[in-house]
């Protein structure tokens, strides 16, 4: 017997006030990240030494561009979905706790569009 | 209101450390520092865009002993935390709870993270040509 409310159903929320999404996008942003990851170590492994012509032109070449811009976009996601679980975990007074994971939330997006917009600059070629 | 001094619930200083816990605790540890690890990604990309100068000088912080034992506890940070990743995935499909398989796990993730990142770093001096 389904003792939800219609609108608690509808809603799909429990006591928590949030369903499954955060755990579910950390295991599919963790999915995507495997190759991701690894293609980005044998990069650095590959690029380690390389002049700044050698990693503008490398960085230039729409695979690598486009692959770069996945790995940043989801690697910010994952990192912020994870730092929140944590502070959620350690950060016992309110305010605190929600102050630091909006601060996060927000520096994750920023950082992650600077970095996008350089990816993008040097694709585009200026 | 008058309280007194309850006793506690059991908190960790009282357990032992094992496999089982310290992975655990790695896990997040390592994840913790490859989101640090992004900040220098984002340095290294905007200096790629921001011109040589700017470029030679992340090189240089890549390059001294310090930036190099950096970029080496992240390489490990992120092999085992991809490895142990991997093994969380399995864990949330409903496999691989029996205790001795836990642990067959544990040290699987162990041993390929270190051989990983070794593997890393020779395939990177190699590309320099240090090797």
């Amino acid at each position: 017997m389904d003792r939800r409310t219609p609108l608690g159903r509808v809603r799909g929320l429990g006591s928590a006030k949030e369903g499954t999404e955060h755990f579910w996008a950390q295991r599919v942003t963790a999915i995507a990240l495997i190759p991701l990851a690894l293609w980005f170590v044998a990069s650095l492994a590959t690029y380690t030494g390389a002049d700044h012509a050698t990693a503008k032109a490398w960085l230039a070449e729409p695979f690598t561009a486009i692959v770069m811009i996945l790995l940043v976009a989801i690697g910010f996601h994952h990192a912020q979905l994870g730092i929140q679980v944590v502070i959620e975990d350690y950060v016992s007074t309110e305010w605190i706790k929600v102050f630091s994971i909006i601060v996060v939330k927000l520096a994750a997006v920023a950082l992650a569009v600077a970095a996008i917009f350089s990816v993008l600059k040097i694709a585009f070629g200026s | 209101m008058s309280t007194k001094e309850r006793p506690l619930s059991p908190h960790l200083q009282v357990y032992r450390p094992e496999l089982t816990s310290v992975l655990s605790i790695l896990h997040r540890i390592t994840g913790v520092a490859l989101a640090a690890g992004l900040l220098l990604l984002v340095c290294w990309l905007l200096a790629i865009a921001g011109g040589a100068a700017f470029y030679e000088a992340v090189q240089a912080f890549n390059a001294h002993w310090f930036g190099r034992i950096l970029l080496f506890g992240w390489t490990f940070a992120l092999f085992y935390h991809l490895c142990n990743g991997i093994r969380h995935l399995v864990w949330d499909t409903g496999h691989g709870y029996e205790l001795p398989t836990v642990y067959r796990s544990g040290w699987l993730v162990v041993g390929a993270s270190v051989v990983l990142t070794v593997l890393a770093w020779i395939w990177g001096y190699s590309s320099m040509g240090a090797l």
